[in-house]
């Protein structure tokens, strides 16, 4: 079979066009052509999410540091610019601890499926105006399957370690993720509702226009989605209130406490790229996406709102106390569960008697 | 289904990139292992036994609740697209399908299975 290469549309598009005559100027066609041009884009993620995952981890100990009144890293370049870059260093001169009576395939595999599973959902991230991978048409139910994957490599770390810690982490983990995987995906349902398609792009275009047409300000079923998708999301991240599965008082930390070197850091990358997933995925479904009006680029608006989701979820993080597990589950199944399919049915009479605009 | 090529390239590329760097850490990272470095973390103590034991199985009641919903998101996702062409009708009938649904939770509810002990 022979794969027609797609190109990207939209402000980079110039770029592309350039990149993709220069690769067929070489002597590449067909399927290999559309092979290495979705490697190269898989090369560029990757290197943008490193980015920000390094910024992420800056600002998040800023954050923590200036809620309890105190600077955060302050030594390395202005304000710390580049501890995240000196701690990946350290991270990689690091000694690869392993247990004696560990599984060994299951140890191994953990971090790359914990990795492979946050990377492989921004195939269908529309970063901005024409600005995405892969437009699939069945692009947020994908994620939805591709992020779920993070379970199995938490269940993996927790049984592969063999120690008690890691295991309680793991299940623990593994059970609070399916409960929250329910209340999210059918908050995500009320906005399919509206769109009638599972397109990333479709999604985003029936957003646009001013802000009023962002799925949020739907009212009455708009910011109760929301609510409840961005709770859920904070579970599905494991970030406080919600991190039973790495609660350092108790568990120390759940079901990383065995790796260390780069497979820790590969965890540590996933768990970062994972909160921006799920934020940019907020964005996306109820904040218009890349839509914004027209003096900055798309791929801006985009960012920047995401990131203002992103510290929406740090708040969370360093401003609510964690809740007890019996509390975590009680709360996933008899009041987030009951709520968002109520929410679901009210957007569907909604939409069948037209009232929406 | 060009699209498609995307996403296994992108599931290579994941693990080519994991596998990549623990292969490039090897250079610069040493390598002392003996046998009470090891040992699990137990906080300093010595484990007694293996870890791989029978726990509660309240996390399987949770797993089988877990499976039944989503199953029924599986149903939803068709339905939420289609529900344009679709009209009152099918509003009804989904909301049968998730009061019964709601009756199965209810009853785990009534006996207990969904307190965390």
């Amino acid at each position: 079979m022979n794969f027609a290469p797609v190109i990207a549309v939209g402000e980079l598009q110039p770029v592309f066009a350039w990149l993709y005559g220069l690769l067929q100027s070489i002597g590449l066609e067909g399927t290999l052509l559309t092979v290495v041009m979705y490697a190269g884009l898989g090369g560029t993620v990757f290197g943008v999410l490193c980015v920000l995952a390094l910024f992420l981890v800056w600002w998040e100990r800023k954050i923590a540091g200036h809620i309890q009144q105190r600077f955060g890293p302050m030594r390395n370049g202005w304000h710390g610019w580049y501890q995240t870059l000196a701690d990946a260093v350290k991270l990689l001169q690091k000694e690869d601890v392993l247990v004696d009576t560990r599984d060994r395939p299951v140890f191994f595999w953990a971090p790359v499926i914990g990795f492979v599973a946050a990377f492989a959902a921004y195939v269908v991230m529309p970063f901005g105006k024409g600005l995405i991978v892969a437009d699939l048409n069945i692009g947020i139910l994908y994620i939805m399957a591709v992020t779920t994957f993070t379970v199995i490599s938490l269940l993996m770390a927790g049984w592969g370690s063999n120690n008690k810690y890691a295991l309680l982490g793991g299940m623990r983990s593994a059970a609070q993720v399916v409960s929250y995987e329910v209340p999210m995906v059918v908050s995500i349902l009320t906005v399919i509702l509206y769109t009638g398609s599972l397109s990333m792009v479709d999604i985003v275009e029936s957003q646009s226009g001013l802000f009023f047409n962002w799925f949020i300000f739907r009212i009455p079923f708009g910011p109760i989605a929301f609510i409840t998708y961005i709770t859920a999301a904070t579970a599905e991240a494991n970030r406080t209130p919600f991190d039973i599965p790495e609660a350092e008082q108790e568990l120390v930390a759940g079901f990383n406490v065995e790796y260390s070197g780069m497979k820790f850091a590969m965890f540590f990358l996933a768990e970062f790229i994972n909160m921006f997933t799920v934020s940019a995925i907020a964005v996306t479904l109820f904040l218009g996406g890349w839509q914004g009006l027209s003096f900055l680029p798309s791929w801006l608006w985009f960012l920047g709102k995401t990131l203002m989701v992103v510290l929406l979820l740090m708040l969370f993080r360093w401003t609510y106390p964690r809740l007890r597990v019996d509390q975590l589950m009680e709360f996933a199944w008899k009041i987030l569960v009951p709520i968002t399919f109520a929410n679901l049915i009210i957007a569907g009479w909604f939409k069948w008697a037209g009232w929406y605009w | 289904m060009t699209e498609y090529l995307a996403v296994l390239i992108f599931i290579f590329a994941g693990i080519g990139i994991v596998l990549f760097t623990f292969l490039f850490s090897r250079i610069f990272r040493p390598r002392n292992p003996y046998r009470e470095k090891n040992i699990n973390y137990e906080c300093a103590e010595n484990p007694i036994g293996t870890s791989w034991i029978q726990f509660n199985n309240r996390f399987y009641i949770f797993a089988l609740i877990f499976v039944i919903f989503d199953v029924e998101v599986v149903f939803l996702f068709p339905w939420a697209v289609a529900f344009g062409q679709l009209g009152l009708f099918a509003l009804v009938e989904m909301v049968v399908f998730i009061l019964i649904l709601f009756f199965g939770i209810f009853y785990a509810w009534r006996r207990g299975a969904l307190k965390w002990v």
